[in-house]
């Protein structure tokens, strides 16, 4: 039983992050049509905001400190970061803090770059068909990678998680298992949570409020919305940005999980249309419940006792389930029906 | 006006030329060597067979890379079991890469549009996957597969110390049989490059001919209103699942090809990434187009190898001949696109092509073609509009 939870358990955090990345993409093809091939790029933004929000909060200068000499006797050089002398340790505490921090740095930056995206290629492709969206929407996700690339490198940048929020949880405890049965990472922990506030958000604006009555109207039937005089092209411009909010706060709190690359984008991409072809182009729930259920038969399958029965059944299982949902219910899980069928 | 008969045969007269004339042509920009030339070629091939699929067709595979794999790995196991001979490792890799587009097309054809792109591009990450990892008894996992002189290789016998090149009959393919100077430049004529040159041409007249045939009429039916088709009762299956094998053919012959000029092979060539090259590479020079994908490989191949040797010094150079600030201005703005980010360009490139220029290279020469005899660019634009694949 413990064995199971702990699979359980352990695919959260992957599903967590399949179901935000999922979320966006089926929000962008739900709203505007579009197949986004960029999308994973935008995740991958998200994840440079907290390298770039640790980089702003680490700057400082440099003095000579007399006191303190290296071997050779010369004085040492040592840098401050000027939070650190403006606010004294609560400034350590902020840096300490980058990576929850970023996701301040994260929202205002990801609406510039989901709002320049749609209004300055996307809009120009609705009326084109979806493989050319493919098309120009891969390129820009290879132009967007490649300057990423030539700005942070090539190598993968660590960003660590508050110390307090480092080292592992006992979750097992709570739940009556003994001592030590079930031990889980404070931080994948908090992925969870925020997963599944920032889900719950979204799911939350589109049903109760008027803005997302409107927007999953026009979801339905964008000419009838548009001939209540309503302007449905800005709410849809605003759903992509929302989108790309997800997606890139998904990719902010992921940093410490996984050392943002230059190509984490084109990774997670291709996982995550699978996410959202299991789920229901289209469908929000779908893509969340399918991002999660496949995060967990990830790590289900990558047990030694289901790997040792079908070797290699961990590098193919999204894939495998993808094909068989395809061809057997090619609307996906929850998807509505005649959806690109 | 020609027929389109004789339009053919002077197109498939020129590109012959092209081709076995390519050491003396390409000598001035720098690409006149074999290594670079037999990429155009085999990446050629690779592109005029997706072209008969996502041109032709109208199906966008995103998980052509795979065939690819297929196909140089099969050649490189002829290598180690057979004999150093290309031709056998050639046969086999088409064989096998055949099968292959056979069992994932007959199961990915049953869905088209964009759920197809998904099915091919997760197919192929499940053989990249499986190659990485599982098949490593076959594939040598991530040190990818070579030959060994532990080797069997039951018609060669025992190698004598050295590891053995791969040949035709005799022939080295890395063997550069005639070194002349023209006009000062230094020409590398390879019997490797030849093999694959030759190989190219009869796969461009092999599609040639599909394009003109009433199979290709087919496809092309296909590819304009597929349920139009299906609606006066033909089923369009068998035409589409040709079309499929057909191209991974071409590409299990591009990795046989590509195995037989440097016997490795990797799981890094099935990597999605690589099948978005080869649709780079028939978008940029013109989908559905004759030449179209033999000039967009050659293009990305060329940009791949000369942009990417350009260094700080060598723009150092070029703008020298400006005053000091802004000579280093002008290095800073172009430094991100060239060297090991020549990936920006092309990515730039591509979206350009797909914005503006749909029907890629091909259509931008027609359009400057009618500009310069005078035709009304409206009706150029009639000519030439292509359908979008669906």
């Amino acid at each position: 039983m413990d064995a199971i939870l702990l699979q359980i358990v352990n695919g959260l955090d992957k599903g967590s992050a399949y179901a935000m990345i999922a979320l966006g993409l089926t929000l962008i093809f739900g709203t505007l049509g579009v197949v986004n091939f960029a999308h994973g790029a935008l995740f991958m933004v998200g994840a440079f905001c907290a390298v770039v929000m640790d980089r702003i909060l680490r700057l400082s200068t440099v003095s000579v400190d007399p006191t303190r000499t290296d071997f050779l006797g010369n004085p040492l050089k040592v840098e401050t970061p000027y939070v650190q002398t403006w606010f004294g340790d609560f400034g350590a505490t902020l840096i300490n803090y980058s990576v929850p921090l970023s996701i301040l740095l994260a929202i205002p930056v990801m609406i510039v770059v989901g709002l320049a995206m749609e209004r300055g290629l996307i809009k120009h492709f609705y009326k084109r068909p979806h493989a050319d969206q493919i098309l120009v929407t891969f390129g820009l996700a290879i132009v967007m990678q490649e300057i990423i690339k030539a700005i942070f490198g090539a190598n993968p940048i660590p960003q660590p998680a508050p110390d307090a929020l480092r080292g592992a949880l006992d979750i097992g405890l709570w739940l009556g298992f003994e001592a030590n049965q079930v031990i889980y990472p404070i931080w994948r922990f908090v992925y969870f949570i925020f997963a599944v506030v920032l889900i719950g958000g979204v799911i939350l604006l589109l049903n109760y409020t008027t803005f997302g009555m409107v927007v999953r109207a026009g979801m339905a039937d964008r000419e009838t919305v548009g001939l209540l005089g309503i302007d449905i092209d800005k709410r849809f411009t605003a759903m992509f940005g929302l989108a790309a909010i997800v997606t890139g706060l998904a990719g902010v709190m992921y940093a410490p999980i996984v050392s943002p690359d230059y190509h984490m984008g084109m990774d997670f991409l291709v996982l995550c249309f699978v996410v959202v072809v299991v789920g229901g182009m289209g469908s929000i729930p779908g893509a969340v419940a399918a991002g999660f259920v496949l995060g967990i038969l990830q790590s289900f399958s990558a047990m030694n006792e289901v790997k040792a029965i079908i070797p290699g059944i961990d590098q193919i299982i999204i894939y495998l389930v993808a094909v068989v949902i395809l061809l057997t219910r090619p609307r996906g899980l929850m998807g509505r029906k005649g959806v690109m069928e | 006006m020609t027929s389109t008969k004789t339009n053919d045969a002077l197109l498939f007269v020129a590109v012959a030329i092209a081709a076995l004339a390519a050491p003396l042509i390409l000598a001035p920009f720098g690409a006149g060597y074999p290594d670079l030339m037999q990429r155009f070629a085999i990446y050629g091939i690779f592109a005029i067979g997706f072209n008969i699929l996502f041109g032709l067709t109208g199906y966008l595979s995103f998980g052509h890379a795979a065939f690819l794999g297929v196909g140089s790995y099969s050649a490189v196991w002829m290598f180690k079991l057979l004999s150093m001979n290309i031709v056998p490792a050639i046969v086999l890799g088409v064989v096998i890469s055949g099968l292959f587009a056979l069992l994932i097309g007959f199961i990915s054809l049953r869905r088209s549009g964009i759920y197809f792109s998904i099915l091919t591009l997760a197919f192929a990450q499940m053989s990249y996957n499986l190659a990485y990892s599982v098949l490593t008894p076959i594939t040598n996992g991530e040190t990818g597969l070579q030959i060994l002189l532990s080797d069997p290789r039951v018609l060669d016998g025992p190698s004598n110390g050295s590891l053995p090149v791969t040949m035709l009959f005799g022939l080295e393919m890395r063997d550069v049989f005639w070194n002349p100077t023209v006009f000062g430049y230094e020409l590398q004529f390879s019997y490797g490059y030849y093999v694959c040159a030759l190989i190219m041409l009869l796969s461009f007249y092999i599609s040639m001919r599909i394009f003109r045939s009433p199979f290709g009429m087919m496809l092309r039916a296909v590819k304009t209103n597929q349920n139009r088709l299906s609606y006066t009762g033909i089923n369009t299956r068998p035409y589409t699942l040709a079309a499929f094998v057909i191209s991974g053919m071409y590409a299990g012959l591009a990795g046989a090809l590509l195995a037989s000029m440097d016997p490795l092979a990797g799981a890094e060539r099935m990597q999605w990434t690589a099948s978005g090259e080869v649709v780079l590479m028939v978008i940029l020079g013109g989908a559905g187009t004759l030449l179209g994908p033999v000039l967009g490989a050659g293009f990305i191949k060329y940009f791949e190898n000369i942009l990417s040797k350009i260094n700080s010094n060598t723009l150092d150079g070029w703008f020298a001949f400006m005053p000091q600030g802004m000579g280093d201005a002008a290095a800073w703005l172009v430094s991100p696109f060239v060297g090991s980010g020549w990936h920006l360009t092309l990515g730039v490139l591509f979206m350009m092509v797909v914005i503006f220029l749909p029907g890629g290279l091909m259509e931008g020469a027609q359009r400057i073609m009618n500009l310069v005899s005078g035709k009304s660019r409206k009706r150029a634009g009639e000519a030439t509009a292509s359908t979008p694949a669906e």
